[in-house]
């Protein structure tokens, strides 16, 4: 039933994502993200990640992408005023880039057997709920990271408000 | 087989919640507009059936029959697919309210009841309830947008637009006001937070009446109901978003938007009104009664205030909500470790 429900789920993410590459139309091939989004969001949910599932709907389905929507729609943009097809140069840097990405991620893939569904861990771990145990690493184990990684969005902040900010004459 | 049967009766159920909430639906129209001609002293509708009873069977009927125009420079999938998109993601957010305690079906049943939470008063407990709710909330903003922009229409695209803006901000004063409740009651799941407002003085309104303003505020500026309905804006934009939209395809996106006003009702029930909690009378009449009230409070709201200027909407959302929204997290956080420390 998982297993089915998985390859499924997977193939629409990847058919997505395949679109997304490949039409011509950039507001559609902003929808065709989101529904790539949404789709790694459900496969999350298979791996008992839940709260990484919900993250990625609110923050990329759901904040990300509207942003995108928005840039497309206010600059109007259409196929006509983009590049025309082919360009060798443009796909070449595209397959090296795909097989790096290969290198890089096989060494994690051969550590790991892959699997569908996510085991949930035994003992007093398995209990606490997934946003319990974020919420406790984060402030324990991961105190500076997280610490670091908060100023660093908060430097981004009030930079947009200092460049979005209108000057007085 | 065996296991076939809780699932048929698991889907029996969601059908049950969504017929439920379809037939409020519209009913919801007809109490709009009872209500607002009571307020403006006038009759309202009361042609179709005894006090206008009937009224939305008769104008679901129009809504169907009325014909269908396509704008010919309309773009034809986006634009079928805008009002989808809407009624989809108000009615998913259903799923994880709790309207009862329990269903008492294992009387009936026996033990296959307690399989696949068939036997308790919501379709889906998901311990993180209120992200799935946010989440839903936030790809509701693509039906707006899309409409409006596959409608290839100024005023559409201005609706749709300000749609945007206004959904996304007001949003953030909305997760603020939230996190309150959620810390007291030290769980994302909506039936916990039901179970944690067992009495009356645990209400989470009066443990958290700020968080309960702001989220009254945000809420129906996320709804777009009157003192922010500026996307749809009858005398600046014609109708905003659905302005060209027809027939069935404009029902929906009017059904959508009635839903999340049910929605919104039911939430704030569920999260500051102790949800289906109550003395004698059954928990779902509660709820009920409960989710009406707001419903009715939102139409008051509508037939009393005049709509906002768009950047004051903006404004007050960006520079006061939000603001106001942190504050009380960490007024809230301060004063409940400090209880956690001393008192409890």
């Amino acid at each position: 039933m998982e297993t089915i429900l998985f390859y499924v789920l997977a193939a629409v993410t990847l058919l997505s994502a395949v679109c997304v590459v490949f039409l011509r139309r950039p507001l559609h091939n902003v929808l065709f993200m989101i529904l790539t989004m949404i789709g790694l969001a459900t496969l999350f949910i298979l791996l008992h990640a839940e709260f990484l599932a919900m993250v990625q709907i609110i923050v990329y389905a759901g904040a990300v992408m509207v942003l995108f929507l928005f840039v497309i729609m206010l600059l109007n943009l259409e196929e006509i005023s983009l590049p025309k097809e082919p360009r060798p140069l443009r796909w070449g840097f595209g397959v090296i880039l795909a097989l790096a990405l290969v290198v890089v991620l096989f060494p994690i893939f051969s550590h790991f057997t892959p699997s569908v569904m996510g085991k949930s861990l035994p003992g007093a771990v398995g209990n606490v709920s997934n946003i319990e145990l974020i919420g406790t690493e984060l402030f324990t184990t991961y105190l500076l990271p997280f610490e670091v990684a908060s100023i660093l969005l908060l430097a981004a902040i009030i930079g947009t408000v200092i460049i979005g900010r209108k000057l007085k004459d | 087989m065996e296991s076939a049967f809780p699932v048929l009766l698991v889907l029996i159920k969601t059908l049950l919640v969504i017929v439920a909430v379809l037939t409020f639906v519209a009913y919801l129209t007809l109490l709009e507009r009872k209500v607002l001609g009571w307020i403006q002293v006038r009759l309202g509708p009361n042609r179709v059936g005894p006090w206008g009873l009937l009224q939305p069977l008769a104008d679901g009927a129009k809504l169907l029959l009325k014909e269908e125009i396509t704008v010919s420079a309309a773009n034809t999938a986006v634009y079928i697919i805008a009002p989808l998109i809407v009624v989809v993601c108000a009615l998913l957010p259903f799923g994880v309210i709790p309207f009862a305690k329990g269903l008492g079906l294992e009387n009936i049943l026996g033990p296959v009841a307690n399989k696949f939470d068939l036997n308790t008063g919501v379709v889906a407990d998901i311990n993180l309830g209120i992200l799935y709710i946010f989440g839903i909330s936030s790809l509701g903003v693509y039906g707006v947008i899309l409409g409006g922009w596959a409608s290839n229409s100024k005023y559409s695209l201005l609706g749709s637009i300000r749609a945007a803006a206004q959904m996304i901000s007001y949003e953030l004063g909305l997760s603020l006001s939230v996190i309150g409740v959620l810390m007291l009651a030290g769980s994302l799941s909506l039936v916990n937070i039901v179970e944690a407002q067992d009495s009356v003085w645990k209400w989470f309104v009066f443990r958290q009446p700020l968080g309960f303003i702001l989220f009254l505020i945000a809420g129906s500026a996320e709804i777009a109901r009157t003192p922010f309905d500026l996307m749809e804006c009858e005398n600046e934009l014609v109708a905003g978003y659905q302005t060209e939209y027809s027939s069935m395809k404009f029902g929906l996106f009017y059904l959508g938007e009635y839903a999340h006003l049910l929605f919104l009702s039911s939430l704030m029930t569920t999260l500051f009104f102790g949800g289906w909690q109550g003395p004698i009378l059954p928990p779902i009449v509660w709820f009920l009664g409960k989710t009406f009230f707001f419903v009715f409070v939102f139409v008051w709201i509508r037939g009393t205030y005049p709509r906002l200027r768009y950047d004051r909407v903006m404004q007050f959302g960006w520079k006061t909500l939000v603001p106001v929204g942190l504050l009380n997290v960490m007024a809230t956080a301060f004063v409940y470790t400090l209880w956690l420390k001393y008192v409890g």
